[in-house]
């Protein structure tokens, strides 16, 4: 019996093209819905193949705004069975240290074989954070995983971490984390069994104080935003239409004059 | 001297990478200009070759630890005590600046498209929310690590490469065992690394496609990447994938070829300097951020644009 937890953090929606920062710098969380970052899903998703093949149990663990149990409730309407949000006031314009401290405690209260988690999430796509967290939890990490294969009774768990020329198997004891990729396979959409399950299910709330963590962590560990900024604008778009040459010939006419021929 | 930037080469097959060549030349431009001394580590088996090329790049002192695994290279990079330690922004680099963020207690800034020097530490500057936003952070503190995308800068070796010293791993890693390595093709090129990189989409229709589109990233000699619709089709590797769920890159040409741009892909690709696109379809998303749109039939066009390439290289 396998016992997984996955981190589902909630995002703006990548899809709405409205993410924004308030004046003060901070994610402006009302300018677009939230929803579960998209590689969470994958890892998620094989957590939940996982233990419907060996038997377990799967947890999501997410740092978030107190209204983020509505979208961990997506996330148990596909299948997993419990929810912990870690919320707290202290932690709005938490950045990525204060995530790994954060999620790494979090972890400490729950018992698990393994912790999944996305490579990378869509707002900030740092990446950095699994990798945090297993250092401050003392597990073996094993990252960008394509497949996951746990072997409970060797205690032991392989993964594929794609290479520049195929693949490497890599391998640790259980307890581990591990960070998936899209390759891991597509989420389910939840059924309508699952929404009206998911509304039942418990979603236990933490904060700071429940996890022991008092106060910040140390200003060498952290950074502030000094500006943001609109990228600059792009120029126009130059549009041919016509024959194939006439289309070849300004692709050549464009990569000329910006030197990007050889 | 007010600290050190320390640079940390990664290597392919013992080579070290471009984007190593670019992050050190950055390091060094830095610290030459705000008086601090310029460092570099390679740990690699093997990596002396690799240790020699960065020491042309950083003009500082490379150590070369013969050794594979996370906890040799976090090992060596505690033991260096230096302020700051750039990266480059690859699958290693960001773990690697995860695992350092945490053991050593410093700050972390990823994707870096630009450093500055401001008040005494580097202003890292990056795009978020998939290219709608520029954003310039710091440190709090007087020391952090800093991963670089490639092409922020271009590579250019110092004036006197630096001295190479060889040393043994003093950590290994017990935790982590590589049970295997599975060669399935030849290394396709790093689309992470390409200043150029020609992309196709469900456009190009399938495996049969693609080869056109090898045959102009050849031409142009750049690098193959794919949305990930045609990853998902099956008719390239995932590690060539651009946008939301795979890479995202910042290429100084970005040839999309059957791509309609959609916000996923084009959170991967936006920030590329040059962007072509030729698609059929004059409505498609692309066609409002490009530079330049060809609208018309890619297997028409392209083999077109490689004939005429071909006949100007004469």
């Amino acid at each position: 019996m396998l016992r997984l937890v996955v981190l589902t953090k909630p995002v703006p929606d990548p899809a709405s093209g409205a993410e924004r920062l308030r004046p003060d710098g901070r994610l402006d969380r009302a300018a677009s819905p939230a929803v579960v970052n998209g590689n969470d899903e994958y890892a998620l998703e094989a957590a939940l193949k996982l233990t419907e093949a060996q038997g377990g149990e799967v947890t999501v663990l997410a740092m978030a705004p107190s209204n983020a149990t509505e979208t961990l409730r997506k996330a148990l309407a596909m299948g997993a069975q419990r929810g912990v949000l870690v919320s707290d006031p202290k932690l709005e314009g938490a950045d990525a240290p204060t995530t790994m401290r954060v999620l790494a405690a979090a972890i400490k209260t729950l018992e698990f074989d393994l912790v999944l988690a996305g490579v990378d999430t869509s707002d900030g796509g740092m990446g950095v954070v699994p990798a945090g967290i297993a250092v401050l939890a003392g597990l073996p990490y094993l990252s960008w995983a394509a497949s996951i294969e746990p072997d409970s009774a060797a205690g032991t768990v392989r993964i594929r971490r794609p290479s520049a020329t195929g693949f490497d198997v890599l391998e640790a004891k259980m307890p581990a984390l591990i960070s998936g990729t899209q390759a891991l396979g597509a989420p389910r959409y939840p059924s309508l069994k699952g929404i009206m399950a998911a509304r039942s299910k418990e979603v236990r709330t933490l904060s700071l104080a429940d996890l022991g963590l008092g106060e910040a962590v140390p200003a060498e560990w952290t950074t502030r935003l000094v500006a943001a900024v609109p990228p600059p604008a792009r120029a126009a778009t130059q549009v041919v239409r016509g024959s194939a040459a006439e289309g070849a010939k300004a692709i050549v006419e464009m990569l000329s004059s910006r030197g990007l021929l050889r | 001297m007010s600290g050190t930037i320390l640079v940390v080469g990664e290597t392919v097959d013992g080579q070290l990478t471009k984007l190593s060549t670019e992050v050190a030349t950055l390091a060094r431009t830095l610290a030459e200009a705000n008086g601090l001394a310029v460092a570099g580590l390679v740990a690699a088996p093997k990596g002396s070759s690799a240790g020699e090329d960065l020491a042309r790049f950083t003009g500082g002192d490379v150590g070369v630890v013969s050794a594979e695994g996370p906890a040799a290279l976090d090992g060596a990079v505690a033991e260096r005590k230096a302020e700051y330690v750039f990266l480059g922004a690859t699958p290693d680099g960001r773990d690697a600046a995860g695992r350092l963020s945490a053991a050593l207690g410093i700050g972390v800034l990823t994707n870096a498209v630009a450093v500055a020097w401001e008040d005494g530490g580097p202003v890292v500057e990056m795009s978020v929310f998939g290219g709608k936003l520029v954003t310039r952070s710091a440190f709090t503190g007087k020391s952090g690590i800093v991963t670089v995308r490639a092409n922020a800068v271009a590579a250019e070796p110092a004036a006197k490469p630096g001295r190479v010293t060889e040393s043994t791993a003093t950590a290994s890693d017990a935790k982590v065992r590589v049970v295997d390595r599975i060669e399935e093709a030849a290394a396709a090129a790093s689309i992470e690394d390409a200043a150029i990189i020609v992309a196709g989409g469900r456009g190009v229709g399938g495996a049969e496609g693609f080869k056109l589109v090898d045959e102009l990233a050849e031409a142009l000699g750049g690098a193959v990447g794919a949305t990930r619709a045609a990853v998902d089709a099956g008719w390239i590797n995932y590690s060539q994938q651009i946008g939301q769920t795979g890479k995202i890159v910042k290429p100084r040409l970005y040839l999309a070829l059957g791509i309609s741009g959609a916000i996923q892909h084009k959170v991967g690709m936006q920030t590329a300097e040059t962007i072509i696109a030729v698609n059929r379809d004059p409505d498609a998303p692309i066609a409002e951020y490009a530079d330049l749109v060809v609208i018309g039939d890619l297997f028409e066009v392209i083999p077109a644009l490689i004939a005429e390439l071909k006949a100007r290289a004469g």
